[in-house]
Parts: structure tokens; sequence; C-alpha cells
């Protein structure tokens, strides 16, 4: 059961070393219509595709702030607009040699008999779309399989089933010349300590690897985007070295070399609160084989939109903070962020409990 | 990173007692320590605190040091038999202790080899001068391990293929060779790509092994994980990398499910080469390249050495490929871990007579030193003897 190595083999192998270049991350900017429209609501914003096209135009042409980019996931939507200069978003990405990538899923649905554990949705002509969005720009995917921690959770159901989906997803992409991002992320809801959720993680990341290789997925052309082995949202908090610690172990115990990139999800960690535990990761001073980045989506934006409000006007002073934010998690990739570049934004929580994407 | 595994290890997760009561799927606890929950009486827990944790690191670690591998002589008594008859010599407990004290009183021996496997037989006897060979050893600065598993027997249902066997009474085992001075284990299963393998051989192979490495773990040994893929065959390289790729994520899957703690699991897997009877030969870049590459995609980086076994390769041949693979930079310390490969020259130039001692041993610390020298990837292969270049495979090799 080798790898499978089709004809995108060497580009992809070299798009996800590119992604996984160190000092550089991923802006995660693939809220679907409907979640996006819970962001732009917390601003009182209208969830019209003009707003939706204004936001992600401050985002991409902020001064800088791409250069601190290696990739940005879109939303189908936004790989298709352009700016109000008719200048299409993937062009201005790839000027600046960011490479598009694109969310491939359907969301989560719920699996019947479990306790509120859920599958992604998205096979049905994935292949398919794959090929169009290879065609619009995009060269990578993303997919989220989401697991929770409870009593009886994960099930060996909701791990088997979520580990056989990135996995196929995983090859469904390499098929198509997309790198896949796989995505098992464990929520951080409930009262449990760092440990349990270590275990979880550490059993999860097993799981998914062995299905990876059980599907001949070309590891060498994936990014792993796992979460943070921290205590749950109702327990209390530990620091960033402990976190540091029990994640890059869990890490270590579980990916192989090979990955060149992992890059982690913020969950509703504080924008700070990311940076800080990545920084603590990147310094510590263990063998880490693979780059430890970040693909953020709410830790990089929420500040910003806040400042942006949906004013012109403010648009400035929004893309100023955006490059704030890029400018601290790439220096948190290298283990060099000295922190406390935020204010009172940066330091908000942005937990909801039973987060829907 | 030594403190933050400290930390890490002492504090355990432990299965509360109302969730082990449930039955229900519960999640399973991470290697963090080496914790056992064993619900003696229906109110009690007996937990089992991974009082072994610490040191099975510490042990892992020595053994993995820096220009030092393992000098594998644990061959069972019918085995060492073979090779005392190759000399001529009958297979007597006093022929096999003269053997192996020559061997374990090589002077120095301890600045190339940092562990020794031994058969039970040794693991209790005393050399000729009445010290014990567990004592030599130490003072040697060598570490004692020993061979724990039963031997290869035919699998029902399978395509002729092999299981190895010694579950039955490994923890007290484990337990009486650790008091005798044993700090690391070893077992050896065997995958036939002539014989498929079969998806239920590989299964069992990788079961097996992680079922022996939890029980080593528990009880102060550090399991040397050994699935051979053997070398018969007149398959091509690319095949073995296949074969490989798939045993070992069936094995590091297994041992997840059986929490086994990677920072204290040494792995002693065959290069990867093509078959013995294949007409293409591979370089030695080559068989680095592709054992390299198969380490890449299934090792986990917390693993912290590899021991590879010479399967039947020339002594040379296994000192050649073992120092191409330490060329390059990667995550593990990457060393040896022979059996024929070390001992062949020394066993001939021995012949069984006392006045060959010294002899044999010097020839045994020559390749020491040159697998040592590989280890580091600085071995030249100036002045390699001609008995060093033989190969030594045997078709159907019967261990």
């Amino acid at each position: 059961m080798s790898a499978f190595v089709g004809k995108y083999a060497d580009e992809l192998i070299k798009n996800a070393k590119y992604i996984a270049t160190p000092g550089k991350g991923i802006l995660a900017a693939d809220e679907s219509t409907g979640t996006i429209g819970k962001r732009l609501a917390s601003i009182n914003v209208e969830n019209i595709e003009s707003n939706r096209q204004a936001l992600r135009q401050l985002l991409f042409t902020s001064p800088n702030a791409l250069s601190f980019l290696s990739g940005v996931i879109l939303f189908e939507e936004t790989l298709y607009q352009k700016t109000s200069d008719g200048k299409p978003f993937v062009e201005v990405l790839q000027e600046n040699n960011v490479i598009p990538g694109i969310k491939v899923d359907k969301g989560t649905v719920e699996l019947a008999g479990t306790n509120g554990e859920t599958t992604t949705q998205g096979f049905d002509s994935l292949g398919a779309r794959c090929q169009q969005y290879y065609k619009a720009g995009a060269r990578f995917a993303k997919w989220r399989a989401v697991l929770k921690i409870g009593p009886n959770e994960p099930s060996e159901l909701s791990i088997q089933q979520n580990a056989q989906g990135l996995a196929r997803y995983a090859i469904i992409c390499q098929e198509n010349g997309l790198v896949p991002i796989v995505e098992p992320e464990i929520l951080t809801d409930g009262s449990h300590d760092i440990k349990k959720c270590a275990a979880a993680t550490e059993t999860v990341l097993a799981a998914v690897y062995k299905a990876l290789n059980d599907h001949h997925v070309l590891l060498e052309g994936t990014l792993l985007k796992p979460n943070m082995v921290t205590p749950g949202s109702d327990s209390p908090k530990v620091p960033a070295d402990v976190i540091a610690e029990y994640t890059v172990t869990a890490l270590r115990r579980t990916v192989p070399p090979a990955v060149p990139g992992i890059v982690f999800l913020s969950g509703g960690q504080s924008e700070e609160e990311a940076t800080v535990n990545l920084n603590a990761m990147n310094k510590l001073e263990v063998l880490k084989p693979w780059t430890l980045s970040f693909s953020f989506g709410r830790a990089l934006q929420q500040s910003t939109l806040k400042i942006w409000a949906g004013k012109k006007e403010n648009v400035g002073k929004a893309q100023e903070g955006f490059l704030a934010r890029c400018q601290a998690n790439c220096e948190a990739t290298l283990g060099k962020y000295t922190g406390g570049n935020a204010g009172g934004l940066a330091s908000e929580s942005l937990y909801v409990k039973g987060y829907k994407y | 990173m030594a403190s933050a595994s400290a930390f890490l290890l002492k504090s355990s997760p432990v299965l509360d007692k109302s969730e082990w009561v449930k039955g229900q799927t519960i999640i399973r606890q991470p290697s963090v320590s080496v914790v056992r929950c064993h619900p003696n009486a229906p109110s009690a827990l007996t937990i089992r605190a991974g009082s072994y944790a610490d040191e099975l690191v510490k042990t892992a670690k020595t053994v993995a040091s820096p220009g030092r591998g393992i000098l594998a002589m644990d061959e069972s008594n019918a085995t060492c038999g073979k090779r005392l008859a190759s000399i001529g010599l009958e297979n007597t407990e006093a022929n096999r202790q003269a053997y192996r004290t020559l061997l374990v009183s090589a002077p120095g021996l301890g600045k190339y080899i940092s562990g020794a496997i031994l058969f039970e037989e040794t693991l209790y006897q005393s050399t000729t001068d009445g010290k014990k060979m567990v004592d030599v050893l130490v003072e040697q600065n060598i570490v004692p391990g020993i061979k724990v598993d039963k031997g290869l027997v035919p699998l029902a249902g399978s395509n002729d293929e092999s299981w190895c066997q010694g579950l039955d009474g490994l923890a007290s085992r484990t337990a009486a060779y650790y008091q005798q001075g044993a700090r690391f284990a070893k077992w050896r299963s065997v995958v036939s790509i002539p014989n498929g393998p079969s998806a239920l051989a590989v299964k069992e192979a990788a079961w097996g092994l992680a079922r022996y490495a939890a029980i080593s773990q528990d009880n102060g040994l550090v399991p040397i994980v050994e699935p051979e893929i053997l070398l018969d065959g007149d398959h091509g390289i690319d095949r073995t990398f296949e074969v490989a790729q798939k045993v070992w994520a069936e094995v590091f899957f297994y041992l997840a499910e059986n929490n086994v703690m990677f920072e204290g699991i040494l792995l002693k897997p065959s290069m990867v080469t093509p078959g013995a009877e294949c007409k293409e030969r591979a370089t030695p870049q080559q068989v680095a390249d592709y054992t390299l590459k198969l380490l890449k995609r299934r090792i986990p980086p917390a693993v912290p050495g590899i021991m590879f076994l010479s399967g039947g390769q020339s002594e040379v041949e296994a000192t050649l490929n073992l120092n191409a693979m330490n060329q390059a930079p990667h995550p593990w310390h990457v060393s040896f871990s022979y059996a024929r490969a070390l001992q062949n020259t020394c066993l001939k130039t021995w012949g069984g007579r006392p006045e060959n001692v010294k002899a044999a041993q010097e020839t045994l610390l020559v390749r020491a030193n040159a697998n040592s020298l590989a280890q580091l990837g600085k071995y030249t292969g100036e002045g390699e003897s001609e008995e060093a270049k033989k190969g030594m495979f045997v078709k159907g090799y019967v261990y």
C-alpha cells in the first residue's frame, strides 16, 4: 500500500512545502455564507454579497499583510469574486505569492445513535468540483471533521467515521491537484482537563494517520490542521508552556515527519492567546520535524472586523489591525513573539459554546 | 525535552471508576504515562502508577546513544547450535558459555555497543571466570536485554505463514527478567513477501508486537519492536517498500491502541532492499533513500531509536547501508542491532580454540567499530577482509 503518486505528485509536494514555509501561515477566510452572516451581524452589517466582498477585499488588499501569509482558504463564492477594481481575488493572492485554497466540505450532520457526534458531508461530485476549483486557481483544499469530548466521546464510531472521511477527501483532492488540509477538530467544549484532551487528540490523530495510510494518501503532499491540546472551555486555564508541551508531545507521538507542516486552528481562543500558544510551541527545544504554524479564522479577523464595523472610512485602520495580527503570528511561528501588541480586542475570548461553524 | 517528558509522565490520566464500570465506550488513555487500571474487585480500582515511565525513557535514550548500537547475541540454543556446528563444535552449555564469554568480555566493547540482547540461558549464566554475564555487561557500560518471544509457529488460515508466540505469562517473565538485570526486551515477528503477505499475517504480527510492547513497559523493560520483513524472494525494492509501508502503519496503529509509550520503545526494522533472489540489486544509496522515505512516512518522531537488523546481509553490506542512511539529517538515532553481521568473522576466527580468543575479540571490535562509524555516517570501508564481505543469506532461514 504505497502512497498514490499521480500526475500532480510533484506539484502537491511543492505546494505543501511552500505553505509550510517557516514564518508564514494561513488565513482561514472560508466562512460559509451563513457563518459570515453571523460575523457581519455582530457589527450590524447586512449579509449581502457586496458586504461579503467588501470584507474579503479589505483583508486581501491590506498593505504588506500578504507577505506573512503562504495561503488563504476561500469559500466557493469568494473564489470567483473580484475587487471593486474588477481584479479577481485569486489573482490578487497569486501576485503576492499567496496560494489560494478552497473549503470543499458541505458541513456536518449528526450521527444517529450518538450523543450529538457528527460526520462531515461533501463527497458527491467532489472529484469534479476539485477539478473546477483547480481551474479557478485553487491549489489546496480544506475539509473540517469535528469531534467532541464527553463521558463516552469521542466514540469509536465517530473516530472511525471522521478518520475515514478525511482520508477519502484527501485522496480525491490529491487525484485532482489540490493539497488536502486534514482537519480533525476536537472541540474545547466541556469541563475535562488537559490530559483528557491529550488522550483524545492522540487517539484521534493515530486513527487519522492510519486511515490516510490505508487510503494511499501521499503524506508529503498534505498538511495537518489540528486543535491545540488545552483544558476544556469550562476548566481552569493553564499557562502557554503547558499547552505547548502537551500539544507538541501529542504531535511527536502521531505525526510522521513526512508531513511538512502543521497549521493550528484557533478554536475559540482569543487572538492573543492563540498567538502566545503558537509561540510557546515554537520555542520548545525538542525535535519537531514539521513546521508549526497557523491557519486562523477568528483569531486573525476578529478585531479587524470590529474596527471596520462596515464603514469605508475605517478600512485603513482595520487593515492596520489585520497586519498587526498577521505579523504577530508570523513571529510566533519563529518563536520570536514578544507579545502585547494587541489591546482589549485581541484578548477577547472568541469561544462560543456548542459553536456551529 | 527531558523536563517536559518528566512532567508529563509523572502526572498520569486516570480512568474514572464510574466510566470503567459503565462498560461504555470510553476514550483510550494516552501513553502519557504507563497507567493500567485493574478493577480487581467491584468496589476497588487498583491503579498502577507509571513507576517505570522515566526509567524506560532513560534506558531507550541510553541504548540510542550516538556512535553505538546493539549486539544481538540472543540465539536460541538450537540456533546457537547451528553456529557452533559451523565451526565444528558440539552444542553443549559449556561451549555456548565459552562463546558468549568471549563476546561479552571483548575489552572496550562498550565504546561501540550500548546494549546486548541475551537468550534466557545466558541471562542466568556466568562467564567461564564465574562472573555473572549480566554484571560483565553492566561493567562494560552495556545494557543487558532479553529475548522474550517463544519463537515462530505456523499461522492457521494463512498462506503458509507464521506467527510469533510468547504472550502467555509474559508479565511475570518480564518482571523476573527485570529482577535479573535486563532492562530491554526483544520480540521478533516476521512477514514473508513470497507468501503474500496476507492481511491476516500482517495484522497478527502487528498486534502481537503491540501486546508484547505494552506488557514489557508495564514491567520495566524497553520493548524493541521488530517486524522483520524477510529477505527471501525475488521481488524488487518497490514491492518491499509497499509491504513495509503497510506493516509499519499497522504496527504503529496497534501500538497506539495498546497505549504504548513511544518515548520508551526502540524499533528494529529490516532495511528496504530488493529480495535476496532479485536480479536487480540496489546500491547502498538506493537502500538508504527507500528506507528513509519509509521511516519519514511511518515513524513518529517521539521514537528515540531505530536499530536496523542485518537479516542475512554480509557484514560489509550491513555497514555500508547503515552508513548511507546516516549521511543526511533525520529525526531519529539510526543505528544497528546486528547478530550475524557482527559475529560472523569473530566466530570463524575463534573456531572453538582458547588460543584464538583474543584474535576473535579483535575482529568483533573491528566490526563494532565499523558500525559505530556508520552510525555517525563516517565509515570509509578501508581494510575490510574478504570474510566480512561474504553474504550470509540463507534461503528459508529458520532463526
